[in-house]
C-alpha cells in the first residue's frame, strides 16, 4: 500500500501555536514529505494555526528550512514568530 | 556558558564581574526592560516563554559570531523566563573589549540576533485584562531593523 502514512513523527507547538492547537505536542503518523508539507496539513487539521512569514521550525533540536525533509521518529517543533528581548 | 536562561532575576552585578578582564578598557551592556505599555496599550505584566535547549546552542552561535566580527574579550548574554513585572530585566548582554567602539557593535550585534533568532515569546498582560502573544509578523512587514525596545 503506497499511500498508508508512513512517518511517527512527534510534534510540539509553542506560544501561540499551542494556543491555536489546543495541545504542546502530539504524535502522528504522515506521508509527508518536508517540513513545510507537514505543515499544511497540520493546518487542515487545525485552522487556526497560521502560516506567519515569520514562522521558524526545528527538527530534532536544530533550527531548518522549511524545505527540510522529515523523516520517521523525527521531532518536528513548530515555532510561530519569535519575540525575546 | 556564554548564554544562560534564567528563571529568576537577572544578577547583573554578578555578571559585571565576571567579564572582569585587566586587558580591556571598557565594558558595554544593554539591559532590556519591561516597560508598562506598548502600542497605546497600558501593560501590567509580561510573561516570556522560552525553548531553552535551542535558546542556548542559538545564543551561544550568536556570541561566537560576534566573537569573529569584532575584536572582542568578553561577551555573555543572559535570557529570563517566565512571569516579569514592570522594570524586571528581561535580558541582559555584556561585552568587554580592548577599545569601546567594538564593545557597542558587538553588544548592538548580539541583542539585534537574540532577538530575532532566538525561540523565546512574549504575553503581553495588560491592565484592562486581557492579554496576548507579541509576534513579530509586524516587525516582518515593517522590514528588519525595527526597534522596538
Amino acid at each position: 500500500m503506497t499511500d498508508e502514512p508512513s512517518k511517527n513523527i512527534q510534534v510540539e507547538f509553542f506560544a501561540a501555536y499551542r494556543d491555536a492547537t489546543g495541545t504542546g505536542s502530539l504524535q502522528m503518523k504522515t506521508t509527508a514529505d518536508s517540513a513545510d508539507a507537514l505543515f499544511s496539513e497540520l493546518q487542515r487539521r487545525f485552522p487556526a494555526l497560521e502560516a506567519y512569514t515569520a514562522r521558524k521550525l526545528a527538527i530534532n533540536d536544530e533550527l531548518k528550512p522549511w524545505s527540510s525533509p522529515i523523516a520517521d521518529g523525527d521531532r518536528v517543533l513548530f515555532f510561530p514568530p519569535v519575540a525575546g528581548g | 556558558m556564554t548564554m544562560t536562561i534564567v528563571p529568576d532575576a537577572i544578577d547583573y552585578a554578578g555578571l559585571r564581574a565576571s567579564l572582569a578582564d585587566d586587558t580591556c578598557g571598557g565594558l558595554v551592556t544593554f539591559e532590556g526592560w519591561v516597560r508598562n505599555h506598548h502600542e497605546g496599550r497600558d501593560v501590567l505584566r509580561l510573561e516570556y516563554e522560552i525553548y531553552a535547549p535551542l535558546a542556548i546552542t542559538e545564543g551561544e552561535k550568536i556570541i561566537a559570531e560576534a566573537r569573529q566580527k569584532f575584536p572582542i574579550e568578553q561577551a555573555l548574554c543572559v535570557h529570563r523566563g517566565g512571569m516579569l513585572e514592570i522594570g524586571d530585566i528581561a535580558v541582559w548582554v555584556g561585552v568587554a573589549s580592548h577599545h569601546r567602539d567594538e564593545a557597542f557593535k558587538a553588544c548592538r550585534y548580539i541583542i539585534d540576533e537574540i532577538k530575532v533568532r532566538l525561540p523565546i515569546w512574549k504575553k503581553e498582560h495588560y491592565v484592562a485584562g486581557d492579554s496576548q502573544w507579541v509576534n513579530c509578523q509586524r516587525c516582518a512587514e515593517h522590514g528588519e531593523g525595527h526597534a522596538h525596545g
